[in-house]
């Protein structure tokens, strides 16, 4: 198809060379070969042509241009004429290797469909679709498979790498009873997978799904396009035809064939292809761009309204911080801080409690149960026990006051956990959420990628609130909120602020809160469906710098966008009027209709490079 | 109900947005999605009627052009 499209063309500038160069030998060969070169190139449009307007249709782009050309031959114009209709081709084609290609490059990127599972059966391993396999049979993933459906690991242990998921290329160690992901690559290990979820619902399905249909939303910009597309074409094939009658009939000596070549101008510059095409494009590169950095979008709206945040409300735990706690500080009274640390751990160690396992985990060392007896629990208040033949007090201010302990009660972020040994306070422990480590530097982000306004909303008290605000640089904190609360506040931000409303979060306990804003992200949701489900955008990994990368593609987009829809206005406008005065040539008008074409391809083409925005 | 289809030959992007157009103006039409990148098209349409619905969809898709075949996605 494309071969022998290539060869109509080389035929017809041929053809167009030889007419040129025989012009002024002989008018009737010369004619001759303008028409063959004109027929050889145009001849599938005009039948197209001829055939729509049996059915009616004069505003079809093939109607359109076969008039322009056939207007050119009438006035004698023959090399325009030819040129018209070879570029118009040209351009086509270069619109369709356009589409192609980014249709390609897409699909490469989202090459991680996996084709086969190795099912087990009772006759030994056998191929099949993934579509095939039923929850609960063993499928076999060798080394360098990939992974064909969700599922637990029955036997063996390998590397995973899920960077097609979320990305980001840490290697994941799994083993017996881990849950494993489809869409990610087994390194090295035999692994033995029973399934939970089928194909249609497993991860790596749902995020195919998600990424292909992410433009069907479509932008406002995408809307207002096509809109305008809808009037643009009869509005200039109307001036075009008032354009070619009335001066003639009104202005004296205006010369037909004269307001004809303008009105001829005008039906090139007709269609309004660059710019309805453009603005797909563009929206399909940036989407794509940004799901290869684990970032899913799940609409170019949201494409659109992420680049015009201007205020993003966090949730605190779970998001800026782990949502684990740990002990953050020790606080010896006349002892070092590993046997303060020892007699809290073995103090709780009989303990669930999370306090208490943040406690043993920041210990380290196996208990020895032998030197821990009489372990009592004093319900509100801590826990009594004779460690090695002491007697230990771990909890709160109320358990040391009920001792009678003397003690340093101070207000600290986080739970604080007093020690008492044989009836002498020796300190205390604080056990706090930790940031994560990537928060400040994605809140900074955020600030130079002009975001204005960073909220945070926690249920956590005032203190702890203010600590993380304060070693964040986010001022504006609400604390102690229920989760009705932070429904209410969103609402009073997305009234009260210009711009649009990101709210992040885990995307687990805040569903009304992500649909409520303009636009909802849950973070590190891999394999959480409800988050997927939840959210407008999807950040795969648990890294908050995404977030100002998500911003700068959308705004990367979006400015592709407009640079395409401002460029091809001014230029196709500029022409019309330059033509309507007759000072433009129809090689303008070729120019605004298919070189602008081009110029918006291949800037909208630039979408999927999001590369380097990552490194800034 | 909801269904989707695959427009096979879908290769310009006016054409694209002209039928989207036209098929919201359908009768029994609800919502039609035309996109143009993957070449698909998601139609919301009516229980009621929906063989007749579908043929008028049809109908709009080879008036806009007539290379274009509506399948099953």
């Amino acid at each position: 198809m494309v071969k022998k499209s290539w060869i109509k063309i080389a035929l017809c500038v041929c053809l167009l060379a030889a007419a040129i160069f025989t012009e002024d030998i002989n008018h009737l060969i010369s004619f001759a070969l303008y028409l063959a070169a004109y027929l050889v190139v145009g001849y599938d449009v005009v039948m197209k042509a001829v055939s729509n307007i049996m059915r009616g249709k004069v505003f079809d782009e093939n109607f359109l241009m076969s008039l322009a050309t056939i207007g050119a031959f009438s006035i004698r114009t023959y090399p325009e004429a030819v040129s018209v209709m070879l570029f118009y081709q040209l351009g086509e084609m270069f619109q369709s290797y356009a589409v192609n290609k980014s249709r390609k490059s897409i699909a490469q990127l989202m090459d991680f469909r996996p084709d086969y599972a190795n099912l087990l059966t009772e006759k030994g391993e056998e191929k099949v679709d993934p579509y095939d396999v039923e929850i609960g049979s063993l499928i076999l993933v060798k080394p360098g498979e990939k992974i064909p459906l969700d599922g637990v690991v029955e036997k063996g242990s390998s590397t995973v790498d899920s960077s097609v998921l979320t990305g980001e290329s840490m290697p994941k160690d799994v083993t017996e009873g881990d849950e494993i992901l489809s869409g990610c690559i087994n390194l090295n290990g035999l692994l033995t997978v029973k399934v939970t979820k089928e194909f249609g619902e497993s991860t790596v399905n749902k995020i195919l799904d998600l990424v292909e249909n992410a433009g069907n939303k479509k932008s406002k910009s995408e809307s207002f396009i096509s809109k305008f597309a809808a009037v643009y074409t009869p509005i200039v094939v109307i001036a075009a035809v008032i354009l070619a009658v009335v001066p003639p009939l009104f202005i004296e000596g205006a010369v037909f064939t004269d307001w004809l070549y303008r009105a001829l101008n005008f039906l090139v510059v007709s269609c309004p292809c660059a710019l309805v095409i453009s603005i797909p494009l563009s929206f399909f590169g940036g989407l794509g761009g940004a799901s290869k950095d684990g970032i899913l979008i799940k609409g170019s709206n949201y494409l659109e309204m992420l680049s015009q945040a201007k205020t993003v409300i966090f949730d605190k735990t779970g998001t800026l911080t782990y949502g684990i706690f740990e002990v953050s500080e020790i606080n010896p009274v006349n002892i070092t801080e590993s046997e303060l640390l020892t007699y809290a751990a073995y103090a709780e160690s009989y303990s669930n409690h999370p306090i208490s396992v943040s406690l043993k985990k920041a210990y380290g060392k196996e208990i020895d149960k032998t030197v821990l007896s009489d372990v009592e629990e004093i319900p509100g208040c801590g826990v009594s026990a004779v460690v090695k033949e002491k007697r230990v007090l771990a909890g709160n201010s109320k358990l040391m006051k009920k001792f009678n302990i003397d003690f340093n009660e101070k207000p600290y972020i986080g739970t604080v956990v007093h020690i008492a040994v044989d009836n002498e306070y020796k300190g205390f422990i604080v056990i706090s959420d930790k940031i994560k480590e990537t928060t400040a530097e994605a809140v900074s982000k955020l600030k130079s990628d002009g975001i204005t306004n960073i909220v945070m909303l926690t249920g956590d008290v005032k203190a702890a609130a203010e600590k993380v605000g304060e070693e964040l640089g986010i001022d504006n904190i609400h604390y102690e909120l229920l989760p009705t609360d932070k429904v209410k506040i969103t609402e009073d931000i997305i009234k009260n602020h210009n711009g649009k409303v990101i709210f992040v979060g885990d995307g687990i306990n805040d569903a009304p809160v992500l649909a409520l804003a303009d636009i909802g992200v849950a973070m590190g949701a891999v394999g959480s469906d409800a988050a997927i489900e939840a959210a407008d955008v999807v950040i795969m990994n648990d890294d908050l710098t995404k977030l100002s990368l998500a911003i700068r593609i959308c705004k990367k987009t979006i400015g592709i966008v407009k640079q395409n829809v401002w460029f091809a206005l001014i230029v196709k406008f500029g022409v019309l009027i330059l033509s309507a005065f007759g000072k433009a040539t129809m090689w303008a008008a070729v120019f605004a209709d298919v070189g602008v074409s081009v110029i918006a391809i291949l800037n909208a083409m630039r979408a999927l490079k999001v590369d380097s925005l990552n490194k800034q | 109900m909801k269904k989707n289809y695959r427009l096979v030959g879908l290769d310009c992007a006016n054409c694209a947005a002209k039928m989207e157009r036209k098929i919201n103006t359908i009768k029994g039409v609800n919502e039609a999605v035309v996109n143009f990148m993957t070449t698909k098209l998601i139609l919301d349409i009516d229980d009621e009627n929906s063989e007749e619905i579908l043929e008028n969809v049809k109908k709009a898709i080879q008036d806009v052009d007539k290379d274009v075949e509506m399948k099953r996605a």
